[in-house]
């Protein structure tokens, strides 16, 4: 099969064999304390089911989804709940959310479990539902709720359904360990999520640098049918759904449209093992493998931890760092997010925690675009990076639209190979915030002047409903003039109408 | 543990870096001129090492003036990109051209053709060229000096001191020591009457050409050497070939064309390409980043802009050499070329609407 090309894209130094070469480590001890954002999805806040003081089991859902883009939270370990208030997110601003704070009482003791006997003989509305319970979110990042995109896909004829194992981000090897360990379940989860979204065909897209992955893939996979493993050229962003897409099915998703349109899902392979999990062994999502990496860990690998343990534990159980690191994320270097502090907890899209050294990052100070292109070669969505930045600088959002704003899946392809070290992102990510808040200004906008032409009209309405009336009265009063008085009655009573 | 971000204040992701930079990219440009600029030294001389010098520093000089003026700092100065400017004009100057020329013209390429705009970056002409045009036009008669060549070590080059007094203390050079260019003297010859073929037969040297054994400017003449400077530039990715090639492609159509119809006015595509600073031109001038488009396609329509205009220039034209002027006139058109050539962005068409599909919803 001749696989699509995707345009532009780079190849950072994959850094992935330190973390790759050891297998996950399962047996990280319980830590002190777990920090259970309440937010750790696409949409509004959990709500709280339990009371600080109650104990929970593992596995028992303390935390509701509110609303359509939410998800469930579990209890990663059996304990007590010690508060629910604010912490410090893993998030760059350092400010704090509402977590639910849980004490481990060292037992480990899961909730009574009871998987469906035989998944495939189910509903695949009620697989979905069972997946919306378990609170799983996509993994690689993305955390949007599954089932709302599993029911998304249901909708559509989806033709290829794509696992994305690229891993194309360097020092992640999440997704590899868990391909070259849990084959199996991969492919077990694969036939579940294709069944449940009636794909005619699985497609687990896997980048050539991982060969290892690729043949424990392809092994698991051999003997079950349309479920195809593929190797796609290493990289970057090759793991965007966009570009993966592309280069799987050689369409390109139309502007504004989602890749269900074209008849296309993608779903992460540590999304895929979630399912998986929770539809044949009855586990919600409690915990994740996560890479710890970085050139100040002592001993770089990839750990399966609970939701919420502190990173800070998760260092401790790699060795410790080696120095202090200049720079700490979750997530990948190229998309991944600053941490204000290692006390703030692993959420269920950390894929990764970094510890980089100042010479890994290599920042320094910015200097002047000298229009050398290399942005424009490197997008991989075709656009100007350096006029986009150039316009958003300036505030000048419709120019900066203009040269795809709208576009950008904030890969940081341009930033990487700018040898000015513009940092591009930081300028698309500031008009990109401008330009929602702009819109939503406008929505409130809109929405306040249709209040006041419906009141207008409202108002009208009345007036001259009330005149009618009066018109209808005085013609009463004088019946010598009958004929028109009729007319004007009428008139009134369809005033009265349409106010109604 | 807390711990606080230590040096920058730049948090947005990439926290990865390819380790480019831009003095990475202007020093290995420099260092692509090399071969160009030390053949032109070791053919016309050691007053041709001290115009080189000269143009260099003053070029850094003149840097770090307009940035001490600019409260920027001054480390800047030293980023390659003034050195690289003062190299490049160098290259394209007369090989044994007065002190007070090479540095005015330096200063010139600096200040009028780049920081007035606002630095690095923002300049709408190559500076150099830009210098090298002010210099041809307010001074003609030093700018079309062709001296004869005279190697290092043979008996016509003068020594270290003499070459000190030819730069510093110019006097007129006398009549003997130089001569026109090959394009000059075809352009007088053809123009007197002469026949272009007969022209070439008895003038015209293609090895010699090639090789450099010419006159010219002090880096223009080695057509060999600066074509490995380009293709090394190519090879690293510097340059991409998108304007070279379209340049040197046009140039040699037309003038394939013309001197198949014409020969006994026009000269073939061998002569064009090996004569003048078209090389120059094609791989360092025309490639300018700053000055030049930012798609394939829109720098393919400045490459064959230039190779157009340096055509109609060289033949039907004022001056014997067109170059500098066709990269400069293409250098006003690249805004315009930048905003109609865009690159079609992923799931867009050309003109930035949404590609058709046919949606996979299922019907109900």
């Amino acid at each position: 099969m001749r696989l699509g090309k995707i345009r532009g894209g780079i190849h950072p130094d994959g850094q992935k064999a330190d973390s790759g070469r050891l297998p996950i480590k399962t047996d990280v001890p319980l830590p002190a304390v777990l920090y259970l954002p309440l937010c750790q999805h696409a949409g509004a806040d959990a709500l709280p089911m339990v009371e600080v003081g109650d104990h929970v089991l593992k596995g028992q859902c303390i935390a509701s989804a509110a609303g359509g883009r939410s998800a469930n939270i579990h209890a990663p370990t059996s304990g007590v709940v010690k508060a629910i208030g604010n912490i410090t997110m893993p998030h760059p601003s350092g400010l704090p959310a509402k977590a639910i704070t849980l004490e481990p009482d060292g037992n480990d003791e899961w909730i009574p479990l009871s998987p469906p006997d035989d998944p495939f003989s189910m509903p695949q509305e009620e697989l979905a539902n069972l997946v919306e319970a378990a609170g799983i979110v996509g993994m690689g990042g993305a955390i949007f709720p599954t089932a709302v995109k599993l029911r998304q896909g249901r909708r559509f004829e989806i033709k290829t359904l794509i696992i994305n194992g690229s891993e194309c981000e360097p020092y992640l090897t999440t997704d590899d360990r868990l391909m070259r360990e849990r084959a199996a379940e991969i492919v077990e989860g694969t036939r579940l999520t294709r069944h449940i979204i009636e794909a005619y065909r699985a497609i687990i897209a896997i980048e050539d640098n991982k060969p290892e992955a690729i043949a424990a893939m392809t092994e698991a996979a051999k003997d079950v049918g349309a479920i195809e493993v593929i190797a796609v050229p290493a990289r970057y962003p090759m793991g965007s759904a966009k570009q993966l897409i592309q280069a799987i099915t050689g369409l390109e998703v139309p502007a504004g449209a989602r890749s269900n349109d074209i008849g296309v899902l993608v779903h992460n392979v540590a999304t895929i093992y979630a399912i998986q999990q929770a539809l044949v062994a009855g586990k919600p999502l409690v915990s994740r493998i996560t890479t710890v990496a970085g050139g100040c860990i002592q001993q770089p690998q990839n750990v399966e931890a609970l939701i919420g343990t502190p990173i800070q534990h998760l260092f401790d159980s790699c060795g410790g760092l080696k120095q202090r690191p200049a720079r700490l994320l979750m997530g990948g270097p190229m998309m991944g997010q600053v941490l204000p502090t290692t006390d703030v907890p692993l959420i269920k899209g950390g894929s990764g925690v970094l510890a980089l050294t100042q010479a890994e990052v290599n920042a320094r100070m910015p200097s002047p675009c000298i229009h050398c292109n290399r942005c424009v070669s490197a997008c991989p969505m075709g656009l100007t990076p350096l006029e986009m930045a150039r316009s958003s600088r300036r505030d000048d959002l419709d120019r900066a639209q203009d040269f795809g704003l709208k576009d950008c899946i904030l890969c940081g392809s341009c930033a990487y190979v700018c040898p000015s070290h513009i940092p591009l992102v930081q300028y698309f990510e500031y008009a990109k915030g401008e330009l929602a808040e702009r819109r939503a200004s406008q929505d409130k906008l809109a929405l306040t002047q249709k209040l006041m032409s419906a009141r207008q009209e409202r108002v009208e309405a009345e007036a001259a409903a009330k005149k009618a009336a009066k018109a209808a009265k005085k013609a009463k009063k004088k019946p010598s003039a009958a004929k028109p008085a009729a007319s004007t009655v009428d008139t009134g009573a369809e005033a009265l109408a349409e106010v109604e | 543990m807390m711990y606080e971000e230590q040096s920058l204040p730049l948090k947005a992701s990439p926290h990865a870096h390819d380790r480019s930079s831009v003095s990475g990219i202007m020093l290995q440009v420099c260092l692509a001129l090399v071969p160009a600029t030390a053949w032109g030294i070791y053919c016309f001389g050691w007053p041709a090492l001290l115009v080189w010098l000269v143009s260099c520093l003053s070029a850094i000089l003149s840097e770090a003036l307009c940035l001490h003026l600019q409260q920027q700092p001054l480390q800047r100065c030293l980023d390659g990109s003034a050195l690289l400017t003062g190299w490049l004009l160098a290259i394209t100057m007369p090989p044994w051209s007065p002190w007070w020329l090479v540095a005015g013209g330096s200063a010139f390429a600096i200040i009028i053709g780049k920081q007035i705009y606002g630095g690095i970056g923002q300049n709408p002409f190559n500076p150099a060229l830009l210098a090298r045009t002010a210099l041809l036009i307010s001074f003609p008669a030093q700018m079309t000096t062709w001296v004869n060549l005279a190697p290092l070590g043979s008996a016509a080059a003068p020594g270290f001191i003499d070459s000190l007094s030819i730069i510093f203390q110019p006097n007129t050079l006398p009549d003997g020591l130089t001569g026109a260019t090959w394009l000059g003297a075809s352009k007088v010859a053809v123009k007197s009457g002469a026949d272009m073929v007969e022209w070439l037969q008895n003038q015209f040297i293609l090895r010699d050409s090639l090789l450099g054994l010419n006159r010219g400017s002090l880096g223009e003449t080695s057509e060999l050497c600066v074509l490995a400077g380009g293709l090394w530039l190519l090879a690293r990715g510097i340059i991409s070939w998108h304007i070279p090639v379209a340049l040197l492609a046009i140039v040699a159509m037309l003038s394939t064309a013309t001197s198949h119809f014409h020969a006994e006015l026009y000269a073939g595509p061998l002569f064009h390409i090996s004569s003048g600073g078209i090389l120059l031109g094609a791989f360092f001038f025309a490639t300018d980043y700053v000055t030049s488009p930012t798609t394939a396609t829109g720098k393919l329509v400045f490459g064959i802009g230039c190779g157009l205009l340096i055509f109609v220039i060289r033949s039907w034209g004022g001056f014997p050499e067109a170059v500098a002027f066709a990269i400069l006139f293409m250098n006003t058109l690249t805004p315009m070329i930048d905003r109609i050539m865009r690159p079609r962005a992923y799931g867009r068409t050309l003109t930035g609407k949404a590609i058709k599909h046919v949606s996979a919803r299922k019907v109900v």
